[in-house]
C-alpha cells in the first residue's frame, strides 16, 4: 500500500515539475490536472470514497476555469534572464526550504507510522455516530452534524467567493 | 514514512514554483499543487491498515474503519480550495485585460 502511494506521488511530483517548467501555459494547466487526478487515485487507495468524488468534481471545475483563462491570452511564457530580484527570491526559497525541512523533521516524530493511526479523536465518532446522527456514512455524520457550524462557515466562504468573482468581473477598469 | 517524505517533496515543488516563477498562471498552478500535497498528507494520517471506508453497514459489522475525522476536514478544505482558486483566476484575468501580460515584474513596471 505504502509503495503504491509512493509511486503515484512520484508521478505527481513529475507532473508538478513539468507544470512549473512547461513553455506553453496550456500544457502547464493540463499537467496540473495530472496532479489532481492522481490525487483521486490516492484517495481511493486510502479508503476515502467521499473525498475521491469531491476531488474529481472540483478538479474538473478548476481545470475548466484555468483553461478558460489561458485560452483567452497569448499562451506562451516569455523567457527572461534572471536579474537581481531573481537571485533574491532564489535565496529566500532556499532559506524557506530549510525552515520547512526543520519543521517536517520535528513533526514527523510526532506522527504515527503510516497505517497505525490510533484514532484518538475519532473513537467516539465511530462508536456512536451512526446511532446518534442516523447517517450510515460517518464522514457525512461528522461534516453535517458534529461539525455543522464548520460546514456553515464553509458555505459562507463559498458565497463570498462567488460574490467576489461576480463583482470583479463586472467592474469597469480605469483607463 | 516514504509516503510522508514524497508528500513533503511535492509541497516543496509547489513552494519552489511559487517563489521562482514570474507568470501569474504558473503561480496559481503552484499554489494548487501545494494545496494538493496537504490534502494527501491528511488522508495519509487517517489511514489504518486493513480498515474499510467509514460507512457503517448494520447487517455486517466490521471492527476497523479508517479515521473519518481527517476525511471530513479535507472535504471542507477541498471546497474552500476551489473557491480561492476561482477568486485567484478572476483577479488574474482582470490583470491580463488591463496590462496585457501575465508577467508580475512587467506589471510592476507598467504600473508606474
Amino acid at each position: 500500500m505504502e509503495l503504491a502511494i509512493s509511486v503515484i506521488t512520484g508521478l505527481m511530483i513529475l507532473g508538478a515539475l513539468y507544470a512549473i517548467h512547461a513553455k506553453d501555459l496550456l500544457s502547464s494547466v493540463i499537467a496540473c490536472g495530472i496532479v489532481g487526478y492522481s490525487l483521486v487515485i490516492c484517495f481511493l487507495l486510502l479508503k476515502a470514497p467521499d473525498l475521491a468524488i469531491v476531488q474529481i468534481v472540483v478538479d474538473t471545475i478548476t481545470l475548466i476555469i484555468m483553461v478558460a483563462v489561458v485560452l483567452d491570452s497569448s499562451r506562451e511564457e516569455k523567457y527572461s534572464k534572471p536579474d537581481t530580484m531573481g537571485y533574491v527570491s532564489a535565496a529566500t526559497g532556499i532559506i524557506l526550504i530549510f525552515i520547512f525541512l526543520w519543521f517536517f523533521i520535528a513533526s514527523i516524530q510526532q506522527l504515527d507510522v503510516l497505517g497505525k493511526s490510533t484514532l484518538r479523536m475519532a473513537g467516539p465518532y465511530i462508536e456512536g455516530a451512526a446511532y446518534k446522527t442516523g447517517s450510515a456514512n460517518l464522514v457525512t455524520g461528522v461534516v453535517f452534524d458534529f461539525r455543522g457550524y464548520d460546514t456553515m462557515g464553509e458555505a459562507v466562504v463559498l458565497v463570498t467567493a462567488v460574490l467576489g468573482v461576480l463583482t470583479i468581473l463586472r467592474l469597469k477598469g480605469k483607463k | 514514512m516514504i509516503a510522508y517524505i514524497m508528500c513533503f517533496i511535492l509541497f516543496l515543488v509547489g513552494l519552489y514554483g511559487v517563489i521562482t516563477r514570474r507568470n501569474l498562471v504558473k503561480i496559481a498552478v503552484s499554489l494548487s499543487i501545494m494545496e494538493i500535497s496537504i490534502f494527501l498528507l491528511f488522508a495519509l494520517i487517517g489511514y489504518v491498515d486493513g480498515g474499510v471506508a467509514p460507512i457503517v453497514d448494520p447487517a455486517d459489522p466490521v471492527k476497523t474503519y479508517v479515521d473519518p475525522l481527517p476525511q471530513a476536514m479535507v472535504l471542507t478544505a477541498i471546497v474552500i480550495g476551489l473557491a480561492t482558486t476561482a477568486m485567484l483566476m478572476t483577479i488574474i484575468i482582470r490583470l491580463y485585460r488591463k496590462y496585457g501580460t501575465f508577467d508580475i515584474r512587467e506589471i510592476k513596471n507598467l504600473r508606474g
